[in-house]
């Protein structure tokens, strides 16, 4: 049952004045009727039917991304194609993470083409499941080699296929004559 | 003669049941739908166009799916309790008259499968009836939730057909006629309809139609909050299928009775003034009379998605302390107003 008495107010001074004092009076009979609170339901119900929906229905339509957006890390390669990287560890230190491992190698005779620093990572790892993609890694390197540009992480079923290596992670070399031709073409 | 009688009757009878089938199945649909644009999302859209298969694949589904009988239920009824529900469903829209005659060749074809004296009453019995399935099924579950939603279903149901006999009689002093053929055709035009002499008796026959198809705001007995599933808790498979099935059919059939009974059912404005043919008319009539069952139907869903559950003593509140005095209230209004009509104005 409903208390029949008004509330009363407290002796507590209110700081703000949006208090509402709301008084609690047996229903009168208009009111038991329910039929005018019906009506405005009914009316508040009609006016949703006919709002736009803003549903994005998905496999069919896509949302566009931010343009800041910070998907899957890419290491990059210069424009000769060789990798950035020089396994300096700088992304590892500054990711709040812990997400990024790697092991340094030094590069040999003959390996010019393949990376640009005489240090280079041999392994490189960056586990995807603690990373919280904050990119902090993409401010820390000093050699422009690494940057979330990529899509989403995909789900997978094992915990050791979110831990993702060079294989990965490094980008697909290009035909740069290739790309300057579809640029002017 | 005779043989062509029953075979126009035995057509009539297959159209009306199919008819009534894929409506109540479209319904499951239209409700997914309407409940969804009223929340401000879509509804199913995956199953064929816009969702328009969704209903196939759930009767598939349901087929499909372990049947289940419980072992302390008492088999026997476990199985008469759906049954019963849908076939009472089914025949309460034998003596609704869904227009007028048509002419096939020198034939007039009536569009009501059986125009008996006594319709009202009839529809009244078989309403009544429906209450059994519900509570047969929830008894011979043997699960003490099934069993409070069908003596919830009982109580319920007896209530509320108190109010909607009380506002029936109302209406009948108005037509002095119980059988439904005649109480439409008396509604021709668009004046004569009863909902403009009998307001309030159809406000109460609706809410009591809501009421008896155990539909929100009054779906006690299968309240999922309190009660798991109701009455149908134990049901599983097809079996539910039906229990759901005969609920949409009622919905149909009480959308059909309301449009009969208060809103002139197949007669359409100007139906006298258009000049077409007999047949035309019946034609139109018979689209007018759907168009009024899907506006019903359409009323039904949007209360549903509107108001929430009544708690259970105000829902015996409203049938016994308001529905049923403002019943007696109209009958007497009523009286008195013919009275002064038949002595004053005849
Ligand atoms: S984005 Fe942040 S969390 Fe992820 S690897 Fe880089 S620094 Fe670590
Ligand atoms: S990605 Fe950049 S910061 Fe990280 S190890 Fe390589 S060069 Fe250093």
């Amino acid at each position: 049952m409903l208390p029949n008495k008004p509330i009363k107010e407290t002796a507590m001074q209110s700081l703000s004045n949006r208090k509402k004092i709301i008084e609690q009076k047996p229903m009168n009979f208009w009111e038991r009727m329910y039929l005018p609170a019906i009506a405005k339901g009914l009316g508040i119900t009609i006016r949703h039917f006919f709002k736009k929906i803003p549903t994005v229905k998905y496999p069919e339509e896509t949302r566009p991304y931010s343009k800041n957006f910070r998907g899957q890390h890419s290491l990059k390669r210069d424009e000769q194609g060789r990798e950035r990287c020089t396994a300096c560890g700088l992304c590892a230190l500054s990711c709040p993470a812990e997400a990024i491992t790697m092991t340094a190698a030094e590069r040999k005779k003959g390996e010019e083409m393949l990376y640009r620093e005489e240090k280079y990572a041999s392994v490189y790892e960056i586990n995807m499941l603690r990373c919280i993609f904050c990119g902090l890694c993409e401010e820390a390197c000093p050699k422009e080699a690494i940057y979330l540009d990529g899509p989403h992480v995909t789900a997978d079923y094992l915990r050791k296929d979110f831990i993702y290596g060079k294989d990965k992670l490094v980008e697909p070399t290009f035909d740069i004559t290739k790309l300057i031709q579809d640029k002017t073409s | 003669m005779e043989g062509a009688f029953i075979l126009e009757k035995l057509i009539l009878v297959v159209i009306v049941f199919t008819v009534s089938l894929v409506i109540a199945m479209y319904s499951t649909l239209a409700e997914r739908k309407i409940a969804g644009f009223m929340q401000d999302r879509h509804g199913p859209n995956r199953a064929g166009f816009g969702g328009l298969l969704q209903p196939l694949c759930d009767g598939g589904k349901f087929f499909f799916k372990e049947e289940i009988i419980p072992a302390g239920a008492h088999r026997p009824l476990f199985i008469l309790g759906p049954t019963l529900a849908i076939i009472t469903a089914c025949i309460s829209s034998a003596v609704i008259p869904w227009g007028q005659t048509l002419t096939v060749g020198n034939r007039e074809v009536v569009l009501q499968v059986a125009d008996i004296n006594v319709g009202v009453l009839y529809i009244f019995g078989v309403v009544a009836l429906g209450v059994y399935g519900i509570m047969i099924g929830g008894w011979a579950s043997n699960n003490k939730f099934s069993l409070l939603g069908a003596i919830r279903a009982a109580s319920q149901s007896i209530s509320y057909e108190i109010g909607m006999g009380l506002s029936l009689i109302a209406l009948l002093m108005v037509t002095q006629t119980l059988s439904m053929s005649e109480i439409v055709a008396q509604q021709s035009g668009f004046v004569n309809w009863n909902i403009w002499v009998q307001p309030i008796g159809f406000l109460i026959f609706m809410t009591c139609a809501f009421a008896e198809c155990n539909r929100v705001p009054f779906d006690l007995p299968e309240c999922e909050t309190e009660l798991v599933g109701g009455y149908h808790t134990e049901y599983s498979s097809m079996k539910l299928g039906l229990y759901m099935f005969s609920e949409y059919i009622n919905m149909f059939v009480s959308s059909a009775l309301m449009a009969a009974l208060y809103f002139g059912g197949y007669n359409f404005p100007f139906m006298h003034d258009l000049g077409l043919s007999q047949n035309w008319i019946t034609i139109l009539g018979v689209l007018a009379f759907f168009l009024k069952i899907f506006g019903f139907i359409f009323f039904f869903m949007w209360i549903r998605w509107t108001l929430p559950r009544f708690r259970y003593d105000q829902l015996m509140n409203l049938g016994w302390k308001m529905l049923i005095p403002l019943a007696i209230a109209n009958i007497v209004l009523t009286g008195v107003i013919t009275l002064i009509k038949d002595t004053y104005f005849a």
